[in-house]
């Protein structure tokens, strides 16, 4: 990737994030931790790989994502908002009655989610079902998934694995939003998923590990996961949870934090001091 | 017509359906051979996914065909279909709004040798309290095809509860079916049993004849689907009746006698009475066992009615 092309992205995660704490500081709580720690791997997905159109939500050849660790809503809402899926004062509804933008994401309320999720483990079957459903229909598109590192406690994440790995699903890029802290403390403390990479190697997947907030790594991964003929992709993506958010960044308790809007003013001002 | 597996037919129909839609697709979680969908697999062996051991996956999964406009039958036992991947069913299927067509199949006490572990007597109590899911037994060949038919072309969820083995054919060939419509098999009077399903539609019929012999001449409404339920023929029999009696293959509790309440209370009250299992686990046995051992059986049928009319 030329060095202008990753300053462009960048820049489009600086504005992400802080679309991100704006909107939960608005509301005055969210899910910020494993928001900020997906946003590069959410803006290179939206603004060099995914074939999609704004305009077109659904038309039909588009590439599917599904966010199966829903919680992390406001990075999608935020992804999707600077690419014009909806004005972007909607971001100011997060949770409010009413609001197109419910916590966890619901194919039903927000233009461009592909898939309702947040009761953890089910995304990945259901990114697996689109993945055999778009190689049945000879559509020659991608399915994208992000799964969460606690999410992966979950049976049924292991279930999806045997599966797309026995229906061969080259067309199946997931990611594993490393951050190494689930609600309730630090993954080793509660329940570990260590050796994470040999774990999906043994499913019988293509599996890469990289740094999750490098765009040059994430750009390497998916170009090589793209070449991939036969197997499923794990992306395994070290991560920081809450990166970018001063109060909150490495920190377990940024999972589901309250802060008010002038917290999210200064967050903002120690973000855009950030080269 | 000679009495047919019911999963004969249901692969039979599929089958039918799928050469006319591509876009059918079949899931199975290791029990193909129990559901007698290997004649489907032969047929559009891209078409049939079986998902192994992992009943929650498959029915997952099934949400991710739905998205990309697949009309997906996720099919097995009751008890699976049910219990085991209620949250994916729940979640990924019926609350984001898609299009899977679960089936649950050995309703009941046909659960037989497999036990109180794979009995579901619960299955219609936890699918009744699913917003919109259309929820529905047939009771033999001729209304499962005609409502399987109905359900996969109802864009939305339904559950089907199957009896998976072979069982008298009630109907003839030019009956009408209509999903949420009840059927009046039989029509006598004072006393109307609301029944569905193969083992209870049977036992009410035998369960009438004894009845007949001392007089009491009931009026049976098959009422193959438990939701939405009829309420125009509930009321319409609870105006003709001096009591209305439930039966079914399931718990008493939230089951087709719920329902049935649930109406009557507001609508028009009169004495129900339900018979159904009474809050308690399966067990092993045949069928003819375990029917007379949970009371889903014309004789306990009978009494009860003869305990409470007049």
């Amino acid at each position: 990737m030329e060095l202008a092309r990753e300053n462009e992205l960048k820049l489009v995660a600086k504005d992400i994030r802080k679309k991100v704490i704006e909107m939960i500081g608005y509301l005055g709580v969210g899910h910020i931790g494993g928001s900020m720690s997906i946003v590069e791997v959410l803006t290179i997905l939206y603004y060099k790989y995914l074939n999609i159109d704004p305009e077109n939500p659904l038309k039909e050849d588009r590439d599917l994502f599904v966010l199966s660790k829903g919680h992390s809503g406001p990075a999608l809402y935020a992804t999707l908002a600077s690419k014009g899926f909806f004005p972007e004062d909607w971001l100011k509804t997060l949770n409010q009655g009413g609001t197109r933008l419910p916590s966890h994401v619901d194919r039903n309320k927000t233009p461009g989610v592909d898939m309702t999720a947040g009761s953890l483990g089910q995304g990945l079957s259901a990114a697996v079902g689109m993945a055999l459903g778009s190689r049945l229909s000879n559509i020659n598109n991608r399915v994208y998934c992000i799964i969460g590192d606690g999410e992966s406690n979950e049976g049924q994440i292991w279930e999806a694995a045997m599966a797309a790995a026995q229906f061969k699903l080259s067309n199946l890029i997931v990611f594993t939003d490393y951050n190494k802290m689930q609600i309730d403390g630090y993954l080793h403390e509660i329940m570990n998923i260590e050796d994470i990479t040999s774990k999906w190697l043994s499913f019988g997947w293509y599996v890469q590990r990289i740094n999750g907030h490098c765009f040059q790594s994430l750009d390497f991964a998916i170009e090589r996961a793209l070449n991939e003929k036969c197997r499923p992709s794990m992306i395994i993506l070290d991560t920081i949870k809450g990166k970018g958010f001063s109060p909150g960044e490495g920190k377990v308790d940024s999972h589901n934090m309250t802060f008010d809007i002038k917290v999210a003013e200064k967050a903002i001002e120690d973000l855009e001091r950030i080269q | 017509m000679s009495d047919k597996e019911m999963r004969a037919v249901f692969a039979e129909t599929l089958i039918e359906l799928a050469s006319k839609d591509k876009n059918i697709v079949l899931l199975e979680a290791d029990l193909a051979k129990s559901s007698g969908t290997l004649s489907f697999k032969k047929q559009f062996p891209d078409r049939l996914f079986d998902v192994g051991v992992a009943e929650a996956n498959m029915v997952g999964i099934s949400a991710g065909l739905s998205v990309t406009g697949k009309i997906p039958i996720a099919s097995t036992f009751a008890c699976f279909a049910s219990r085991r991947a209620y949250d994916q069913f729940f979640i990924s299927c019926n609350y984001a709004k898609l299009n899977v067509k679960l089936v649950g199949s050995d309703p009941g006490v046909t659960a037989a040798f497999n036990g109180g572990t794979h009995m579901p007597f619960e299955d219609i109590a936890l699918m009744r309290v699913i917003p919109d899911l259309i929820v529905f037994e047939p009771c033999d060949t001729v209304s499962l095809k005609k409502l399987l038919l109905q359900s996969i072309n109802h864009k939305g969820c339904t559950y089907m509860r199957l009896h998976r083995k072979s069982t008298p054919v009630i109907y003839n060939e030019n009956q009408d079916f209509e999903l949420g419509k009840g059927v009046v098999l039989k029509e006598g009077k004072d006393v109307t049993i609301v029944t569905c399903g193969a083992i209870c539609v049977n036992e009410a019929l035998k369960a009438a004849q004894s009845l007949e012999k001392e007089g009491i001449t009931p009026t049976i409404i098959d009422m193959h689907t438990i939701k939405p339920i009829d309420k125009q023929l509930l009321v319409k029999f609870a105006k003709k009746s001096k009591l209305i009696v439930t039966f079914e293959n399931h718990q008493i509790i939230n089951g087709l006698g719920s329902a049935v309440t649930e109406v009557l209370s507001y609508e028009y009250p009169i004495k129900v009475v339900r018979v159904g299992v009474e809050d308690m686990f399966g067990e092993v046995g045949t069928v003819d066992y375990l029917k007379k051992r949970f009371g889903i059986c014309a004789e306990n049928l009978a009494e009860k009615i003869k305990q409470n009319y007049r």
